[in-house]
């Protein structure tokens, strides 16, 4: 497979998972904004803090309120990972390696982003609240991934598609976790209170994880619910799971079935996956978790590099045939 | 005319051809059937449907970039619904037509870069090759695969207003238009899927595996990678250039991702560097190789030329190959054809004059004011002026240009190009039309049945070009 093809494939399913996952986030602050007007004030900042884009925001707006950040997260240009800039990128993509994706899947993204330019349009005049554009725009990137798994043959590219995926998908459960522990929840003294208990159950469902940590684990116990979110081995939006699939793929792509590595891409993902399975939760707190949270993400975007220096940049082939 | 052809009581005929239509507002026989169908469907009817495919083709990501808009502004090439119908016993004059000329193409070519023989015996004026900007000296003493030079031609024809098919431009180059072809049929059998129980239309869905089975044909190794080389998304083609390459099931790809090692074709895959046998290439000759040609192009592959001149690679099209579509080469195509084949020429061309001789000029001058004239080398409607559309000032403006430069122009009677009836907000009016049918020369020279028909949706306008506001029609070729 080309190497701008497997590059471009990868980026095409990373910023989908990026589209999703901006929906995603923006969804559980509004209804948790809804739950706790009567409390306290609504908080929007934090939500533009753990995105690390303060700065970026702070040079487009004027202060921290509800409309402002909603237009950032979803529309606005001068955002580099705005839904519609990350929509945007993930056509672009497409579009250059389309004849590698079937026609359902490529006029999936193509509905989507007719979609979402739409709205953008539509945006300055209608009401502030973006439910039932983020719950579209969460259903069509599942419906997405439904159709990629269905149609698409599956090759080293759609491999690179779920590496995109899933380090993206880790990286944003990282950031999710830590909203609620760094920043939602700076003081001790509301553990246990019903603030607390809200925002924990916001910060399952953002990602989708209510359920299915209900099941396994009944009450909810922050340790617990840190657990599932970090190393649950069978919860799809867990960072070991995604790891671990991101991992598998690597391996099916350069056709390791060894307990070892092939290239640095393999070394870098394997080193931080078996970090992650022995780890135990107790530890992480122990060792801060939003450090620990910091040092996962900076591992991913260091996986990303790996892959791109083994398979993407042009350098490396100058040494064959 | 009866009393049920409801859509067309007050259909404004003009002095044109119309392809439906007599001069009487009988209906012609090639378009009996159709006409019984649409009988049945009432205009609201009909307008929905047009709605529904301007949709689909949006979904379809069927847009084209336009040219100079920062913003990447996309446009859909619009799809009137009504098809523009040929009758087999006319299409077979086309197609016999096309044939003919392209094999005289293809061998006044060869002369061109061998041994010159038609220049020496003075049938096509040596001044006009050497003076021509698109003759590549570099190719002189080439042997392409199989002696093809022009493998895929997209020739532009116009029914004139005794009816007449005449050959408008050869377009031997990099021709495009053929996706919207394959997908306007696509759309239109999904549109009026009963039309096509009743009228027995000829497919032309086999032109990828067509084109892929030239592309095998003129491959040095076997079994070959095949691949179609595109500038890039941005593009006006680039939907194609996709199309194309997942049609035949081959990659896509950029200069970027191709590269020359010891006069060899390698592209850069995740599994390092693989050898390529076939290029179809969809950038122009001067950008394929910044060595030998332009040296600032970013979109070619240095050494490319080398790897083709020793065989190592096939290039479809050849390079070089704008010499023969050069408008000021075009006035002498029938002699071409007489003098490599003995034949006479089945397909009429336009009457031209040609500014680079001096009693034409003269008359050019003259009379600009009721010529269409061109630059021999701009295409996509650019460079050219329609002297009874145009103000006095744009005369003058093209008397200077062509006193500057006369081999630069040619000058043609404006034809008033056939119609076809459209569909408007209040009904059907004629639109004129063109044709652009589509030749593959492999093991032999195959003609598609139908092409691509561009119709200028201007009211009254000639121009069909998609940057100039024309749209498309879905063309039948209907079994006698």
């Amino acid at each position: 497979m080309l190497s701008r093809v497997a590059n471009s494939i990868f980026w095409l399913y990373r910023n989908v998972e990026r589209v999703e996952n901006s929906a995603r986030f923006l969804d559980v602050n509004f209804n948790l904004a809804l739950d706790l007007t009567r409390v306290t004030a609504e908080q929007w900042s934090p939500l533009i803090q753990v995105l690390g884009a303060e700065k970026n925001f702070e040079s487009l707006y004027q202060k921290y309120d509800r409309n402002s950040v909603i237009e950032f997260i979803c529309f606005n240009e001068g955002n580099p990972n705005s839904i519609w800039n990350c929509i945007n990128k993930a056509r672009e993509n497409a579009r250059s390696v389309r004849g590698h994706l079937t026609k359902e899947l490529w006029e999936q993204i193509n509905k989507l982003w007719y979609y979402i330019q739409q709205e953008r349009e539509q945006s300055h005049s209608t009401d502030p609240d973006p439910r039932i554009f983020v719950d579209k725009v969460k259903r069509e990137c599942q419906l997405f991934y439904g159709i990629s798994d269905c149609t698409i043959s599956q090759n080293e590219g759609w491999h690179f598609g779920k590496i995109g995926v899933h380090l993206e998908r880790a990286d944003n459960t990282s950031r999710m976790l830590d909203v609620k522990y760094h920043i939602l929840l700076p003081s001790l003294k509301s553990v246990g209170t019903t603030i607390d208990r809200i925002q924990w159950v916001a910060l399952l469902k953002s990602v989708s994880a209510y359920n299915m940590y209900s099941r396994k684990h009944g009450r909810l116990v922050p340790l617990h619910i840190a657990e599932f979110l970090i190393l649950d081995q069978e919860f799809p939006r867990s960072i070991l799971h995604c790891l671990q699939k991101a991992e598998q793929s690597l391996k099916s792509i350069s056709g390791n079935y060894g307990q070892t590595f092939q290239n640095q891409a393999e070394k870098q993902i394997g080193l931080i996956r078996s970090d992650l399975s022995f780890a135990e939760i107790d530890e992480i707190f122990q060792h801060g978790l939003h450090e620990f949270l910091d040092q996962i993400q900076i591992k991913v975007n260091s996986i990303s590099d790996a892959i791109y220096q083994t398979y993407f940049s042009i350098k490396h082939q100058d040494l064959a045939p | 005319m009866t009393e049920k052809d409801r859509h067309f009581t007050n259909y404004p005929l003009e002095t044109a051809f119309d392809e439906m239509f007599d001069s009487s507002l009988n209906v012609r026989e090639t378009y009996e059937r159709y006409r019984l169908f649409l009988n049945d469907l009432s205009l609201d009817n009909l307008q929905e449907l047009q709605t529904a495919t301007d949709q689909a083709q949006r979904l379809m990501g069927m847009t084209f970039q336009v040219h100079g808009d920062e913003r990447g502004l996309e446009k859909v090439l619009q799809l009137d619904i009504i098809p523009r119908i040929i009758a087999d016993r006319e299409w077979k004059i086309i197609e016999g037509g096309l044939r003919q000329r392209i094999k005289a193409l293809n061998l006044f070519i060869q002369d061109i870069y061998h041994g010159q023989k038609i220049l020496k015996d003075d049938v096509v004026p040596e001044h006009l090759i050497l003076t021509c900007p698109d003759y590549l000296s570099q190719c002189k003493g080439l042997e392409p695969p199989r002696g093809i030079w022009i493998h895929i031609t997209g020739t532009d024809i116009v029914r004139d207003a005794e009816g007449t098919f005449r050959i408008l431009e050869d377009n031997l180059r990099c021709p495009s238009g053929v996706s919207y072809m394959l997908e306007n049929r696509k759309i239109i059998k999904a549109t009026f899927p009963n039309a096509f129980d009743q009228i027995h239309v000829q497919p032309v869905n086999v032109y990828p595996q067509i084109l892929h089975r030239m592309l095998e044909y003129i491959a040095p190794a076997s079994p070959a990678t095949i691949v179609v080389l595109t500038p890039g998304i941005y593009n006006s083609a680039f939907y194609e250039h996709s199309y194309l390459a997942q049609e035949m099931g081959v990659e896509l790809v950029e200069g970027r991702d191709l590269v020359v090692k010891n006069d060899f074709v390698y592209m850069r895959t995740t599994a390092g560097l693989q050898k390529v046998d076939v290029i179809y290439r969809r950038i122009d000759d001067k950008f394929l190789d910044p060595v030998h040609f332009n040296s600032e192009s970013m979109l070619g592959v240095p050494g490319l030329f080398d790897a083709y001149r020793k065989g190592h690679v096939a290039l479809a099209n050849a390079p070089g190959t704008g010499v023969a579509d050069d408008k000021a080469i075009y006035p002498f195509v029938p002699d071409i054809i007489k003098y490599y084949l003995s034949e006479e020429p089945i397909l009429s061309n336009i009457k031209t004059y040609n500014c680079a001789h001096k009693n034409d000029l003269e008359y050019v001058l003259e009379n600009i004011s009721d010529l269409v004239v061109k630059e021999t080398n701009a295409a996509g409607g650019y460079g050219m002026l329609i002297g009874p559309k145009s103000s006095k000032h744009d005369h003058d403006r093209f008397r200077g240009n062509v006193k500057a430069n006369p081999r630069n122009y040619i000058a043609q009677p404006m034809i008033d190009l056939s119609t076809v009836p459209s569909l408007v907000s209040t009904g059907f009016e004629p639109r004129h039309v063109d044709l652009r049918p589509f030749i593959i020369y492999g093991q032999q020279i195959e003609v598609i049945p139908g092409g691509l028909t561009r119709v200028a949706l201007r009211k009254g306008s000639l121009v069909v070009n998609s940057s100039q506001g024309g749209g498309t029609k879905d063309t039948w070729v209907t079994y006698d």
